[in-house]
């Protein structure tokens, strides 16, 4: 069967050749193309929402100052200057979406997924171009739509990422929770619709188009995570569909699933009989899940940018991949973790803990594989390693605070505090955002055709990571001194106001980390246009992908796909000549090994 | 003008930075080296730099660890929160040593390993030795503190108590928080937002004659040394009922009852004779001076964790701990609900 398809495909090929511009850079059905659409609109995306955390950081770390850039920006809400609570909420609410699923959920998964899906495991293109492309078009109406809800009347959504109802339901209750409200909930729908069609299409192509040779355990470990992360999409997105229609029906239709008396603005509300502790299981149902639809395809690229950088296998590869799956597993029977102080039963709230603190130990197994890989390496420090290496250590960082948050009795006192704001965004933002850097550094050859600036590369690197740590860290003493989040300001609190000095340290961070990545953009659309032209394999790397010609043709390669004799981590070898030994490459007599 | 003035700077400012760029390029050429190809220098430099910043890390984590480890809140005035205190320190002392386990030797194996040119890795595809061991330690650990976890957890829902507990309502809504107490049966009558009227602001049955001697108030005091049972409820969105100096929080829910009970152990009068109090008051009062703020005195809170509207930032009630006599004469001074609806 598969064999039929890729010989339909070749044929496909070959009298099917004339593109316009239309064909080629819009509607395209090419998988290359259509990763390079999801960075770009990911990088766009991206730009925006650490802009506003930019935004919201100078009003946390100076709540009374007037900065009339500020009017400039916001306009009507921040008259004078002066920031608006209403719009404080909103930038909080759009940059934590925008991050969470348009930077790195499609951004990342997106590029990365399609990009080296059918390069890496020996394929001419997706199992469906067409579902492909519409996935990217959704997506960018999903993009489209949730960047027109910043301009509405009344303001973006504001009820947090999370948008619980009543609260999201309600639009007496904040102005955030109109027009905007509404936009962002067809934009999620949006944004799923596509996301599925993504995933879908990626288990399909990984399952039945690979090359010969390449079985599942010669897959590069790039692989296995998208795998995973497809069909932690496929199970999970669904659900935040449900309820995001769900209260799409409260908020339009009248409704009760999430509502039951309220009174709200002096208005007495008819609803009955609902329970927002519904929206909440629904959404962490995806919510949870979707932290590692985030950071597995981050992994999977770390284990692929360390393991070619250090010139050695990845340390444990069976292991890597037992872990990807029991980490996936444990995804869906956790979420409750979130919801430890919403008066759920207790009896769950210990089902979570144990169901939680399980993670730790393949996250563990991870951490100490990727620590052994650099262990007698002969480490080529690449701007992608570099970020790689930074990924290892904010992953340890980051996961080792979630032993506290997920043990039910210590989240009671640190729940939604700035706490949870550090471990979230050091362990599933920086290792995230970090992997992905990693990933279009590694990449750019094989997107481009070009090769990304090295030193600059370098020094994008080591103020990010400086300023990452800078920004996030000291986060974690301002929650122990039990600052909420999503506090406008801390003003109101005498008890809070030895914190001021601290959230301004944070706030120079943020704004010098963010305007370090002017100098990756700089780089990023420099290198596109006039980087030096790349050679067909530059990182002297064993899988596919650098087996292709380095300019981009239909269907990947002139001729036969080549086929598989080997894992792809045959680095350093003894026996071989070259420090690597790409999978193309036939077995030598009686060789051992995978 | 200005905007031409401005457009003026910004080109000059592209074409200079066009003119460096051109001169880069051309002395790269010149040199004919390959700008992308990792050297045996950068290896050394970044190298390099790994240890240093594995270093620095560790450093700074120190520098903010006693810097900012007295901000944090002072010691739990709840027995269930000294519990709490504990497990917080065993879970948190054992994070630390695998944090400066394991930080210093991903930075030292980056420096150690930094590649050189003619040398050779060594091909180590796994060990299941190692593999079984660093998977079977952390998940001993682990089994340890899960059932730690779960044994507090299960205490501070399931509290030996040789009394019954003192019922009080606490009513969120956007963006205040009004206490309702359950009077001299202990026992709260119903309630419901459909019956908010007038005076009536929290929606009390009044034909319940539970009711009748429950007792609003916009302020909470609570008797030290007494458990208390607090009953959650929300008017309009949720509110999340945060005491942080008890180790105490509840989501409040509309529709919807939520609870939870603790015994306070120290009253505000005492906490404020705490050194590490005192100590953290003078801090803060220093910094109110210099700003010219009011003179602030220590107290306990009551403060919305749970994201609810514009005002959210500014939703709290303060709460008093007192002895048991100043505690029943502050609350037969209240009104009943008989009395005032």
């Amino acid at each position: 069967m598969a064999k039929k398809i890729v010989e339909e495909v070749v044929s496909h090929d070959e009298h099917h050749h004339v593109e316009n511009f239309w064909t080629k850079y819009i509607f395209s059905m090419d998988h290359k193309m259509i990763g390079k659409q999801f960075l770009i609109t990911g990088m766009f995306m991206g730009v925006v929402g650490v802009f506003m955390s930019m935004l919201f950081r100078l009003q946390l770390a100076w709540p009374n100052e007037k900065f009339v850039i500020l009017e400039s920006i916001l306009g009507k809400w921040a008259p004078e200057g002066q920031m608006d609570p209403n719009i404080y909420l909103a930038l909080v609410t759009i940059h934590g979406t925008i991050m969470v699923f348009f930077v790195l959920t499609a951004g990342l998964s997106g590029t990365f997924s399609n990009l080296l899906i059918p390069l890496q495991i020996g394929a001419r293109d997706m199992a469906s171009g067409f579902l492909n492309m519409l996935s990217y078009w959704f997506f960018a109406a999903s993009s489209v739509v949730m960047i027109t809800s910043l301009f509405v009347e009344t303001g973006p959504a504001s009820g947090g990422w999370t948008v619980y109802p009543p609260l999201s339901a309600l639009p007496q209750a904040m102005p955030g929770s109109g027009a905007g409200m509404t936009l962002w909930l067809v934009s999620m729908t949006l944004f799923i619709a596509g996301s599925l069609l993504g995933s879908l299409n990626y288990i399909v192509t990984i399952i039945n188009l690979r090359t010969r040779g390449m079985s599942m355990v010669r897959l590069p470990l790039t692989i296995w995570a998208f795998f995973v992360t497809a069909i932690l999409g496929v199970l999970s997105f669904p659900v935040l569909l449900s309820a995001a229609l769900l209260l799409m029906f409260d908020r339009l239709l009248g409704t009760s699933f999430y509502l039951s008396d309220i009174m709200v603005a002096g208005e007495l509300l008819h609803n009955e009989g609902g329970s927002p502790v519904l929206y909440e299981h629904l959404f962490w149902f995806l919510g949870h899940p979707e932290v590692y639809i985030i950071l597995l395809p981050a992994l999977g690229i770390t284990s692929e940018v360390i393991a070619t950088n250090s010139r050695k296998p990845i340390f444990g590869y069976r292991a890597m991949v037992g872990s990807i799956l029991a980490i996936a597993f444990l995804s869906f029977i956790v979420w409750g973790h979130h919801m430890f102080i919403t008066g759920m039963n207790p009896f769950l709230g210990s089902v979570f803990t144990f169901t939680t603190l399980l993670i730790a130990i393949p996250s563990a197994v991870k951490a100490f594989n990727y620590i052994t890989t650099l262990w007698k390496g002969n480490i080529q420090f690449t701007p992608a390693m570099l970020f790689s290496i930074g990924l290892v250590s904010t992953f340890v960082a980051g996961g080792l605070t979630g032993i506290i948050l997920g043990d039910s009795a210590l989240d009671i006192n640190v729940h939604d505090t700035y706490f949870v704001v550090a471990h979230f965004h050091i362990v599933m933002g920086l290792s995230a955002i970090f992997g992905m850097f990693a990933g279009v550094y590694h990449w750019f050859p094989k997107m481009y055709r070009r090769m990304m600036n090295k030193s600059m590369g370098y020094l994008h690197f080591w103020l990010t990571f400086v300023s990452a740590y800078g920004v996030f860290f000291p986060m974690h003493f301002t929650g122990l001194a039990g600052l909420p989040r999503r506090y406008y300001s801390n003003a109101e609190f005498p008890m809070f106001d030895e914190l001021q000095d601290i959230n301004v340290i944070i706030t120079m961070f943020a704004i010098f980390g963010g305007i370090a990545q002017l100098i990756f953009l700089f780089n990023f659309f420099y290198s596109m246009w006039r980087g030096p032209v790349a050679p067909k394999n530059p990182w002297r790397s064993n899988t596919l992908e650098w087996t292709t010609p380095v300019e981009h043709i239909h269907g990947n390669w002139k001729g036969e796909i080549p086929a598989v004799h080997r894992w792809p981590y045959d680095y350093s070898k003894p026996g071989h000549e070259e420090d690597f030994v790409p999978q193309s490459t036939p077995r030598l007599k009686d060789e051992p090994g995978h | 003008m200005t905007g031409l003035l401005l457009a003026l700077v910004l080109f000059l400012l592209v074409f200079a930075a066009a003119q460096i760029i051109r001169i880069y390029e051309l002395s790269v050429k010149a040199s004919n080296r390959d700008e992308y190809v990792v050297t045996n220098k950068d290896n050394s430099n970044q190298g390099r730099l790994m240890l240093v910043f594995g270093i620095a890390l560790l450093v700074s984590f120190v520098v903010m660890a006693i810097a900012w480890n007295p901000l944090a809140l002072p010691k739990p005035s709840s027995l269930h929160g000294v519990e709490i205190d504990r497990l917080w320190d065993v879970s948190m002392g054992l994070i630390v040593v695998t944090f400066f386990i394991v930080q210093p030797i991903l930075f030292w194996f980056a420096y150690k390993y930094r590649g050189k040119e003619g040398q050779k890795a060594s091909y180590v595809e796994h060990n299941n030795n190692l593999e079984f061991v660093w998977t079977i330690i952390p998940a001993i650990v682990l089994a340890g503190l899960i059932v730690y976890g779960m044994t507090t957890w299960s205490n501070i829902w399931n509290p030996e108590l040789d009394e019954e507990p003192i019922v009080i309502e606490i009513y969120g809504k956007q963006f205040g928080w009004t206490a309702r107490y359950a009077g001299s049966d202990n026992t709260l009558g119903n309630a419901n937002v459909r019956l908010i009227e007038g005076v009536n602001v929290i929606g009390v049955d009044t034909l319940d004659p539970a009711s009748h001697d429950d007792i609003v108030t916009s302020e909470l005091h609570l008797p030290v040394d007494k458990p208390i049972k607090f009953v959650f409820r929300a008017q309009d969105v949720i509110h999340s009922a945060y005491m942080p100096h008890f180790r105490a929080q509840m989501n409040c829910v509309p529709g919807a009852q939520t609870s939870f009970q603790f015994t306070p152990t120290i009253t505000t009068e005492e906490i404020r004779t705490d050194p590490d109090v005192i100590k953290k008051v003078e801090r803060i009062n220093k910094i109110r001076l210099a700003s010219g703020k009011e003179f602030y005195e220590y107290d306990y809170l009551l403060l919305c964790n749970k994201v609810c509207g514009s005002a959210h930032y500014n939703m709290q009630m303060s709460l008093i701990v007192e002895t048991e006599a100043e505690y029943t004469n502050w609350l037969s001074e209240q009104k009943t609900v008989k009395e005032s609806i």
